[in-house]
């Protein structure tokens, strides 16, 4: 028992909630008195604060390192075979890792607020450790009163969470390994995702607070210029982050897409737009000084659903909607809290400053730019309203049974197609309404000079959507089972997100040609854009028109009471029987593991060893240059590959290997593969092979009298007998003097490898012992059964099984390269953004205004 | 009327539209005896069943497969302790005979419930419980 880091980093937990809370006081109080020198006694303690941060991340590292199995985190999440990145990513699997992880991107923000800023530190800095004292409380890990538990720490012992007999026995139990790390997240995705998603979520708290210290000094207008760029920054990463959980789903998961509308999913993705919502009643503000109460109640949004979504994911509420969300580790009154604190608190300082702030009574006019960007921001407001209503059903319901009510409000029966029907629609208003806006932002604009400008963006928008719909292109999505209107809808509702995309694209373009003529440092916003509009025609096409190409009508009908029920969107295919599937032929070929150096090498061709990590070949592999006898390291001990080839017709092959994870504690997980070109991906994942733990069952057993050199049939397969081997030792058996033992060897041909039979028949004590010997990509067992000396004959026994099988799915997903293009354009746009704004506030800073 | 009154009322009809289509579109969590309730009144929309698997001294039963391994029976037992025979249009989720949980989505076919979806809720996928010693 290593006690040590433990204490240490308990220790430091504790004083990191202290010096928040002090560093808190004390920006306060200087806030307050305009003090200097009480700041610099905050700066003090708050950078003993960061330490101790530091200091608490150091000693859970120490543990997971060096496998100190007796606390419940190494345990729970690691295990010793863990390679040093997923050492680094096992640290944010649990809850008490992933707050540690919001806390230091916290702490490094406070860093470059104190550094940058001049006249803001003081009051903002109040706000951040006011946020950073209660996302510490989270994992503090102290019980003041028998029922009372502040925060769960991650430096608890096992022993102390779970409650075995051995601990009975013996205290000091400590395990020989962990339970290791979920599969899932085994992936280089998780190890950057995370940190790059709790960036965004911790940089939401940075205009937030320079919102706040706006409200709270009185100076309602001039926060906007520092908090702008953290907005843009804040919305990019939080961006980035959403999209590379959704690459890591479509590579990882098996729900066969990269979005699902799940709680965790929605619960980012809802701050987001109200993030991107606020950024454009900001640059509104700076622009004409309208929008400034839009612009306080976006921002102080945006950062409390950022509280609400981690109320929602980790205080175990969502329950039964979500299969995704953390449990509930005791946190739930204090996310409430936290939630309240926030919500309540920026609520009054704002309502106190309410009157002061300035608005216009001056009426909308339609030809303004202001208008257009309402329009746009009341959008995205819409599609966040619409996406928070219904994924806080539970919450609903937890609050109508607080007074009684039962409301009982499920999630909807079709999930992503009740989110999908409202959604399409406003976001095709938003693609209309970011290319039209954009005239405005530029050009004072009158209905003759509109007319001017909308005319070949919306020339070329409608040409390639007439182009379309008279190739047919519209309609060739997935209609099975759906009722004519519906079609209709769809059908429409594609045309017209086709029609809007493509339009919003053009105009962007031509802005973008004019804006960079003038001033390439001005262009972010046309570039974004099109980003943005780009990805939208990638959603369309991939998830619109993606087309289930193992759908499979000839099975045998199994359930003849529920025809129409049965999926038929999976298909089976037997091990080396190649079967016809869309524009290809499909050959499974068995189960690979992969190993360092060599690549996939096939199961039955290796043996392990006492070294988990270590394979011994059993023959020779001749393609991978390995030899009978040669060692091999394993890449990845759980990971299990299909080797699947796919022979297009017209001769063009490839293979595919999805991949499962089979984990003790954990469960079998499969991965899908993907196989990529310029216009579509197929995607195919495995949905179900044959358990390995189960036994085969055998029949058909046929026996054979054969002689040396002989060629014989097993099960169709030519085999030659070709020696038999007297042996000096078998494994587990002893021999004596008065003891032989035979072993056969039996060459046999399959479909595409050669395999050994080497059945072994032993006299021991005048008993006769058999071992038989399985080839397994065959389904044959063979059985040496006896010996004629007169006759020089063999005798065999074989019998046959079922081959081996797999159920998969493939889908055909076309154009989902334009949406990682337009993520990266949107990228691009948001930095060219984000560099205009940060010279702006760094130009006046110069002049000593900031 | 202004504009921005105009734009008001407009925002707020697309609001309250939300509201009706997204509560219209909600699910409902029932028991098998409400569930086979309103199939009887004709009634054949999709509802959420939560329960588990049934077990006799801690082992599975009623567990079917098809021949062609794509589809499966199943017995479970809701919250209310009714007991149904289940069948899925799915392969069998390697997870199934560890969950602790069982949610499915569908509806009743005579006296049979096809569940069209499956979620499963498992023990050790965030928190251990046991000690391999």
């Amino acid at each position: 028992m290593n006690y040590v880091p433990g204490e240490i980093g308990h220790l430091a937990i504790i004083s990191s909630f202290v010096t928040s809370f002090i560093a808190f006081g004390l920006y306060f109080y200087a806030t307050k008195h305009k003090s200097t020198s009480w700041e610099k006694t905050a700066n003090f303690f708050y950078y003993a604060h960061v330490a101790t941060v530091f200091t608490i991340i150091g000693a859970l590292f120490y543990i997971i390192s060096n496998h100190h199995f007796e606390y419940h985190y190494a345990w729970s999440h690691t295990s010793s075979l863990l390679p040093i990145y997923y050492q680094i990513s096992s640290f944010w699997e649990g809850q008490e890792g992933s707050f540690l992880l919001w806390i230091f991107w916290n702490t490094i923000l406070g860093l470059v607020i104190i550094k940058t800023n001049r006249k803001w530190t003081a009051s903002v800095m109040t706000v951040f450790c006011l946020i950073q004292a209660f996302l510490t409380s989270m994992i503090l890990g102290v019980v003041p009163f028998e029922s009372l538990k502040i925060g769960s720490s991650p430096f608890m012992l096992l022993r102390d969470v779970i409650s075995a007999p051995i601990f009975k026995m013996n205290p000091d139990f400590i395990p020989k390994d962990g339970n290791g790390l979920n599969p899932l997240l085994q992936n280089y995705w998780m190890v950057i995702h995370p940190p790059t998603l709790f960036l965004g979520f911790a940089t939401t708290m940075v205009p937030f607070a320079y919102c706040m210290a706006g409200m709270w000094r009185g100076e309602i207008k001039e926060w906007i210029r520092p908090a702008l760029p953290w907005a843009q920054f804040s919305a990019l990463v939080l961006g980035i982050g959403i999209l590379m959980g959704a690459y890591w789903a479509y590579e990882t998961l098996n729900f066969g897409g990269y979005w699902n509308w799940d709680p965790v999913e929605n619960a980012i993705y809802v701050p987001w737009l109200i993030m991107v919502a606020s950024i454009h009643t900001m640059i509104a503000y700076k622009k004409s000084e309208k929008a400034l109460k839009t612009s306080i109640i976006l921002v102080v949004a945006s950062f409390v659903l950022i509280v609400y979504s981690t109320y929602l994911t980790r205080s175990g509420v969502l329950g039964d909607s979500s299969v995704h969300s953390f449990t509930d580790v005791g946190l739930y009154n204090q996310l409430v809290l936290y939630l309240l604190t926030f919500l309540v608190g920026s609520a009054i300082l704002i309502i106190s400053q309410w009157k002061k702030i300035p608005s216009t009574n001056e009426e909308l006019e339609t030809y303004s730019r202001e208008f257009w960007i309402f329009l746009g921001v009341t959008t995205l407001c819409l599609m966040a309203f619409h996406v928070i209503l219904v994924t806080s059903f539970p919450v609903f319901n937890k609050l109508g049974g607080l007074i009684g009510l039962d409301l009982n409000l499920a999630p909807p029966v079709d999930q992503v197609g009740a989110y999908t029907k409202v959604q399409i629609w406003l976001a095709i208003a938003l693609a209309f309404f970011s290319g039209t806006g954009q005239f405005f932002w530029w050009k004072r604009m009158d209905i003759d000079k509109l007319k001017k400008a909308v005319m070949i963006p919306a020339i070329i928008a409608i040409g390639a959507t007439l182009v379309m719909f008279l190739t047919g292109y519209f309609s060739s999505f997935d209609q099975e089972g759906k009722e004519k209107f519906d079609l209709l809808i769809s059908l429409l509702s594609y045309a017209l997100i086709f029609l809007c995309a493509v339009y919003s694209i053009a105009a962007n373009f031509t802005i973008l040609l004019s804006v960079v003529k003038r001033n390439p440092k001005l262009s972010g916003g046309a570039i974004t854009h099109i980003g943005v509009a780009m990805m939208l025609l990638g959603i369309l096409f991939s998830s619109g028109y993606d087309q289930i190409i193992s759908k499979n009508y000839t099975g045998i009908l199994w359930s003849s009471e529920f025809p129409e029920e049965v999926n038929k969107n999976n298909l089976l295919i037997y091990q080396n029987d190649p079967r016809e599937m869309g524009n290809y032929t499909l050959q499974y070929k068995g189960i690979r593991r992969l190993f360092k150096d060599r690549g996939f090498v096939n199961q039955n061709f290796v043996e392990p060893t006492v070294d988990p990590e270590v394979y011994v070949a059993k023959q020779n592999i001749v393609n991978k240059g390995i030899l009978k006898g040669d060692s091999l390291t394993i890449d990845g001990v759980e990971n299990s590959y299909f080797e699947i080839d796919y022979i297009k017709k017209n001769g063009r092959t490839f293979t595919l290997f999805p991949r499962v994870q089979m984990n003790d504690a954990m469960g079998v997980v499969y991965s899908p593969d993907i196989k990529r070109t310029m216009f579509a991906d197929l995607y195919t994942h495995v949905r179900t092979f044959p358990d390995p733990e189960i036994r085969e069952e055998w029949n058909n057993k046929d026996t054979l009298q054969v002689q040396v050199g002989d060629t014989l049939y097993l099960n169709d397969y030519v085999s030659v007998f070709e020696r038999v081997e007297r042996l000096q030792s078998v494994a587990g058996v002893e021999l004596g003097s008065l003891d032989a033992a035979v072993k056969a060897i039996i060459r046999i041909t399959g479909e595409t490898d050669t395999y050994y039979a080497e059945p072994i028949f032993i006299i021991k004590n005048q008993n006769v012992g058999k071992i038989e010997s399985v080839v397994h990509d065959l389904a044959l067992k063979v059985k040496l059964n006896g010996i004629n000396p007169e006759q020089g004959t063999f005798s065999f026994e074989v019998s046959s099984g079922q081959k081996d099988w797999i159920i998969l799915e493939a889908v055909e997903k076309p154009y989902i390269n334009i949406l990682w293009l337009g993520t990266l354009v949107l990228t691009i746009g948001f930095i060219v953004a984000i560099r205009r704004r940060y010279l702006e506030f760094m130009a006046m800073r110069e002049k000593q205004l900031e | 009327m202004k504009t921005s009154h105009i734009f008001a009322i407009a925002v707020i009809a697309i609001a309250v539209g939300i509201i009706i289509s997204s509560t219209g579109d909600a699910g409902t969590y029932m028991n098998f005896n409400e569930a086979l309730e309103i199939h009887s009144k004709g009634d054949d929309r999709q509802v959420h069943v939560v329960g588990e698997l049934k077990k006799v001294n801690g082992e599975v039963v009623g567990l079917s497969e098809s021949p062609d391994k794509r589809s499966f029976y199943f017995m479970m037992v809701d919250k209310a302790n009714n007991e149904q025979r289940v069948f899925h249009p799915n392969p069998i989720p390697n997870d199934l005979l560890r969950s602790e949980e069982v949610v499915i989505i569908g509806y009743y076919k005579k006296d049979t419930f096809i569940a069209k979806d499956i979620l499963l809720k498992c023990p050790s996928k965030y928190q251990e419980e046991e000690i391999k010693v």
